[in-house]
């Protein structure tokens, strides 16, 4: 699948942070493919450069070299008002910290993205977020103010909201970090069900064998390289 | 623009206590603002009222008789002009003038008459006086006689004055009693006090003296004719504009109230503008005070920012979200100062009805309109600051993954 249909590419990927006179790279060259429909997750010890590859492939951060295509875009050179477009239409994000707006209730925590882009919250847009969060199990919430929600519960209005915009790719950073065990299940068990309902890609950053185990493929990072894929 | 209208104001609705404390100090603000509008306004009104307020707005008077020069002044020369002094200036065909000067914009009243000067006497007292010969249903047509009577009425039959209570009491007598007029030409008549006014200006109050017109002819001998017209317009402001329209259509010497109380126009300007910097001062507490707010607003707010960033939203949707903020705050803000400044300016009787020691408030001249507009633009401008900082947030940073 990789191979055949890609997703996303990334080649000889460097990211170097300046911090006074000194420099820091994290990212060393780092080469990277991710085929449509994958559910692949990231490993590797603190500071071996995952939370910068998934910013660097959420175009929340740019490169400092190397070539990123997503889509058959290639990214690297886009402007910023574009790359923003880029990520609403395409990206999804889920947080560890789920960060939904706490004024804002579950059904409007998970219309965001799509009212962001279109400026008003439309009525289809209401009837995907209400089936988003039925397919999450918390329909009847739908109503609730986002900080009346339970850890697990903001988790899986930050699933719905991920998937709002039908992206091709979810990425995830410890979706399951901050959830007792049931909890975690579930939310592992709601990204392999959509994973293989519509063939949304996820790629989860992890420190959780177990987690990374449900998952078809791990990719392991050392120093800012992939060693294993 | 909707959207980021919904997150603005829940972003305001979600900590009532804070924004209703916002709202209240702008309000406060614009309350300062249409206070100060309303009590210099209401100022400038009862001085122009105190002052302006009996005198006429604009004099109509026959023109200049002096001699034309032949010779040019120029580098070298001297010209000397003797005043004619051969005849009595006077307006001899004023009537035909009449229509053509109440025809022109804003021209109210127009008011013929026959000034002198003489002498009064009562017994062994005598006193200096200005008088001033009018039709007797003229008699408050610029100087406000009727409602400033102090004693007896304004009929003004043939042998009948009325005086200032200045002259009134410098003479001793009283309404009913006898007084000897002794005109600048040297005649005499006996008339009786018909009225006594007080106009609040003293050289009226110690001088002067009404008489029906045609005792007036008789006194300064003049069977025809008037010595001036004197205009009241319905703004006073325009005075100067009407006087320029009156002169054209007339060709006569037209001097409007403005060209003799030069100090008194140098004063409402100065007040004016001390009036203005009070209130540009409020303006600048509603900008600083809604710009401080909002930034806290950003800082606080800062990783929800992140997310919409992260979500997709625009730098220009984040500055719309914080810019509708202040938009809102300033509108209802101003409205609510507005509204408080026109119910407690209420209670205020016009600067004209002011009685002595009264504040002089003219709820007329609250400018709430402009206060409010100028509190919404100022409330917006306060905003595009913090609206800017919080476009600028970085989403890495603030939620990085």
């Amino acid at each position: 699948m990789t191979e055949a249909d890609p997703l996303l590419a990334v080649n000889n990927l460097v990211k170097t942070f300046d911090e006074g006179e000194t420099s820091v790279t994290v990212l060393k060259g780092l080469d990277l493919t991710l085929g449509r429909g994958e559910i692949a997750a990231l490993l590797g010890p603190s500071g071996s450069g995952k939370s910068t590859l998934l910013n660097v492939l959420g175009t929340l951060m740019r490169p400092t070299s190397g070539a990123f295509e997503m889509l058959g875009l290639n990214l690297v050179g886009a402007r910023d008002v574009d790359l923003t477009e880029f990520r609403n239409q395409h990206i999804g994000f889920v947080f560890q910290a789920h960060h939904l707006l706490s004024d804002f209730t579950a059904l409007e925590n998970v219309m965001f993205p799509a009212a962001t882009r279109k400026g008003r919250e439309t009525a289809v847009d209401r009837r995907r977020a209400t089936d988003l969060l039925d397919q999450v199990g918390l329909a009847d919430r739908r109503d609730f103010a986002a900080s009346k929600l339970s850890g697990g519960q903001k988790q899986r209005v930050a699933v719905a909201r991920a998937l709002m915009n039908n992206p091709e790719l979810v990425l995830a950073d410890e979706p399951t970090g901050n959830l007792d065990r049931e909890s975690a299940n579930r939310v592992m068990e709601l990204l392999i069900e959509i994973n293989g309902a519509d063939g949304t890609t996820f790629f989860i950053s992890t420190h959780d064998e177990k987690t990374a185990n449900r998952c078809r493929r791990q990719i392991h990072m050392v120093d800012g390289r992939v060693v294993d894929a | 623009m909707l959207y980021s209208f919904k997150i603005a104001s829940r972003y305001l609705t979600a900590n009532r206590a804070q924004t209703a404390l916002l709202i209240f100090g702008v309000a406060v603000g614009v309350y300062v603002f249409v206070f100060m509008s309303a009590l210099i306004g209401g100022l400038a009104v009862l001085l122009l009222d105190r002052t302006v307020g009996n005198i006429a707005h604009i004099t109509i008077e026959p023109s200049d008789r002096d001699p034309v020069s032949l010779y040019g002044a120029s580098d070298g020369t001297l010209v000397a002009v003797l005043k004619s002094t051969e005849q009595r200036s006077t307006l001899q065909s004023a009537a035909p003038l009449l229509p053509a000067i109440k025809a022109i914009p804003h021209v109210t009243t127009v008011v013929g008459e026959i000034l002198g000067s003489g002498f009064l006497t009562k017994g062994e007292a005598i006193a200096p006086v200005a008088v001033t010969g009018v039709e007797a249903e003229q008699v408050s047509a610029i100087a406000n006689i009727a409602g400033n009577l102090t004693a007896g009425s304004t009929g003004l039959a043939i042998n009948t004055a009325l005086l200032g209570w200045g002259l009134a009491d410098t003479l001793g007598v009283r309404v009913g009693q006898t007084v000897t007029l002794r005109s600048e030409r040297g005649i005499e008549q006996t008339l009786t006090v018909g009225g006594i006014f007080s106009l609040g200006v003293a050289s009226l109050d110690d001088a002067a003296i009404y008489l029906n017109i045609r005792a007036a002819r008789v006194l300064f001998d003049l069977p025809e004719g008037l010595t001036r017209l004197e205009v009241k317009l319905d703004d006073l402001e325009l005075a100067p504009g009407v006087a320029v329209d009156i002169a054209n259509a007339t060709g006569l010497k037209v001097t409007p109230w403005t060209a003799m109380n030069q100090q008194l126009l140098d004063g409402l300007v100065a007040q004016a503008r001390s009036g203005d910097l009070i209130k540009g001062f409020a303006l600048v507490t509603i900008v600083i005070g809604v710009a401080s707010a909002l930034l806290l607003s950003t800082y606080r707010r800062q990783s929800e920012i992140g997310i919409m960033r992260a979500m997709g939203a625009t730098r220009r949707f984040v500055v719309f979200v914080f810019v509708i903020q202040g938009a809102l705050i300033g509108l209802i803000g101003g409205l609510l100062g507005a509204g408080l400044g026109y119910l407690s300016l209420l209670p205020f009787p016009l600067p004209e009805a002011t009685s002595g020691g009264g504040l002089p408030i003219d709820i007329r001249q609250g400018a709430y309109g402009t206060a409010i507009l100028l509190t919404l633009i100022g409330a917006i401008i306060a905003a595009i600051w913090p609206a800017s900082t919080a476009s600028r947030v970085d989403p890495v940073k603030v939620i990085g993954l």
